[in-house]
């Protein structure tokens, strides 16, 4: 495979099960066993209730676009070619938000509120990232 | 028992502002409490007190009023610490030193921020292909290293865009109404010889044709950089009508930090934070002559006149659409042309602008018969907030 250009996320020890599920092709977030509320990214303990008991639980992968930008300045090589893209903000259907790109929507066309759902793109055989679709 | 009118800002220092280099940002900050001091008519000796807001040149700024303290020489101070709460930070300073002073702790107290995050230019050589993403070793991109980073995401912009984003889906806001406020404060600048923007005037075709940072922000609603220091000297209200300039008195304070998602609730802490200011100073809207607003983004200044009930949530569009904060308008808005048109220097950008009009200073700007000064601070994602109301009277 030709060298992935653009940055390669560093795998820390508390979002490794978030992407060893990915290669999986499976969508995970933190959901504290407390009360159940859902987290993205990785964080030490429940904002809700201050649990520091939390299992990474897969979720359905199904969401809509809560908000996004369209970033037009390169500040890294690899998205040289890609600017201007956008970076959305997806609300999935348990709770969680994060942030990705949207798949085969011009910037233009992106709408808040369209429904979206979870793809997987490998960008190197180490790593696979979520990103999402129209659903 | 009230604090109000008990402080008043006694000194007011600016250094040079934007591409200058003559120093760092010790040295800005330095400079900037010593003309502060002298603009009071006190000396160095006179300084019990020294609050620093660090900027993003100082690394880590977690010893910079010692730093400062030492650059200048001071000793014996008896309130010394570095704060930070980003664009709040400014007006939490003055609110920590008319605390201080009124607890006893202190007499004179120098507030200052500084910060140098431009570098001179360096010589080009000779045949530098340049454009717009140049390669470099993975050591210069130290800081792609996250999650974000790999879908894109970068920096501060990017994130208060997707608030604005979603401001404008619920509540019909344009790059229109954001670029009446980018027109205002820049003809607010066009008539403050300090201002970086002061030579060059700016339409809202100007405005539209300005580059695209990260929509739904043009060039033109993003802040400028500024190397510089700025400071003021808060006293006593009684010290302050010993010395030099027209006492600024601090009539009220409040902070406000909402917590939670800023993507859900599209509000700053300024409803929070008015709630406390303005019962201290016993005022309502009607009172403010001259607001300085923290405008990072001129979405910042469009949802904080929302915030501070000039309009209801939502309506910061229709608000500013008819030119009312810009000079000649009912409601004065960053006379001095803001961030966005004078220079950045974080929350003291605002308060500098109010002591200034409080003064009968403004010259050229000057709101005529200002009495009653509102200031606000923003810092972070509308995470931090605070707020001043400031009085050229008791």
């Amino acid at each position: 495979m030709a060298e992935y250009p653009k940055p390669i996320p560093a795998i820390t020890p508390e979002m490794r099960p978030f992407f060893e599920a990915a290669k999986r092709r499976e969508l995970v977030v933190q959901r504290c066993l407390r009360c159940g509320t859902h987290r993205f990214p990785a964080r030490e303990i429940c904002s809700n209730c201050l649990s520091r008991e939390v299992e990474w639980a897969r979720v359905s992968g199904a969401g809509e676009v809560f908000s996004y930008n369209v970033m037009h300045q390169v500040y890294h090589p690899g998205f040289a070619d890609a600017v201007p893209y956008a970076v959305v903000v997806v609300k999935l259907k348990e709770g969680a938000k994060l942030n990705s790109n949207l798949i085969g929507v011009a910037p233009q066309a992106i709408r808040i509120g369209m429904p979206v759902q979870v793809i997987f793109e490998d960008i190197t055989d180490e790593v696979t990232l979520p990103k999402f679709a129209p659903a | 028992m009230s604090l109000k009118g008990k402080a008043a800002i006694a000194g007011l220092g600016i250094t040079a502002q934007g591409k200058v280099y003559h120093t760092n940002h010790v040295g800005f900050a330095a400079e900037a409490v010593h003309l502060a001091l002298e603009d009071a008519g006190l000396a160095r000796a006179d300084l019990d007190g020294l609050l620093v807001n660090p900027g993003l040149s100082w690394g880590d700024g977690s010893m910079a009023s010692f730093q400062v303290q030492q650059a200048m020489g001071l000793r014996n101070l008896r309130l010394s610490v570095a704060m930070n709460a980003g664009g709040a930070t400014a007006c939490a300073m003055i609110q920590q030193a008319a605390e201080a002073i009124d607890a006893g702790l202190c007499n004179v107290v120098a507030c200052v921020f500084s910060d140098a995050p431009l570098k001179p230019p360096k010589p080009k050589p000779a045949g530098d292909g340049g454009g717009k993403g140049t390669g470099g070793s993975a050591g210069a991109y130290g800081f792609a290293r996250g999650l974000d980073a790999a879908y894109g995401q970068f920096g501060v912009n990017a994130m208060y865009a997707m608030v604005a984003q979603r401001h404008m889906h619920l509540y019909g806001t344009t790059n229109d109404h954001l670029g009446a406020i980018a027109v205002a404060e820049r003809q607010w600048a066009n008539r403050n010889p300090s201002a970086q923007f002061h030579d060059a005037p700016m339409s809202i075709e100007d405005y539209h044709h300005s580059r695209w940072v990260v929509e739904p922000f043009h060039l033109f609603d993003c802040c400028l950089v500024s190397n510089g220091g700025l400071a003021v000297i808060v006293t006593a209200a009684q010290r302050a009508r010993d010395l030099r300039q027209p006492p600024v008195y601090v009539w009220g304070m409040g902070q406000g930090h909402p917590g939670g998602d800023p993507l859900e609730t599209l509000t700053s802490g300024a409803v929070l934070a008015k709630e406390t200011a303005f019962r201290m100073a016993g005022i309502t809207l009607r009172d403010i002559d001259v607001v300085e607003l923290y405008d990072c983004y001129t979405f910042t200044v469009l949802v904080c006149l929302e915030d501070y009930g000039f309009c209801t949530k939502g309506e910061g569009g229709a608000f500013v659409a008819d030119g009312k904060i810009a000079p000649g308008g009912t409601l004065p808005v960053n006379t001095g042309g803001g961030q966005l048109s004078s220079f950045y220097m974080w929350g003291m950008t605002p308060v500098s602008e109010a002591v200034i009009q409080m003064r009968g200073a403004g010259a050229a700007r000057q709101v005529e018969d200002a009495k009653v000064a509102l200031v606000s601070g923003n810092g972070g994602i509308l995470s931090t907030h605070s707020t001043l109301v400031l009085a050229n009277h008791r």
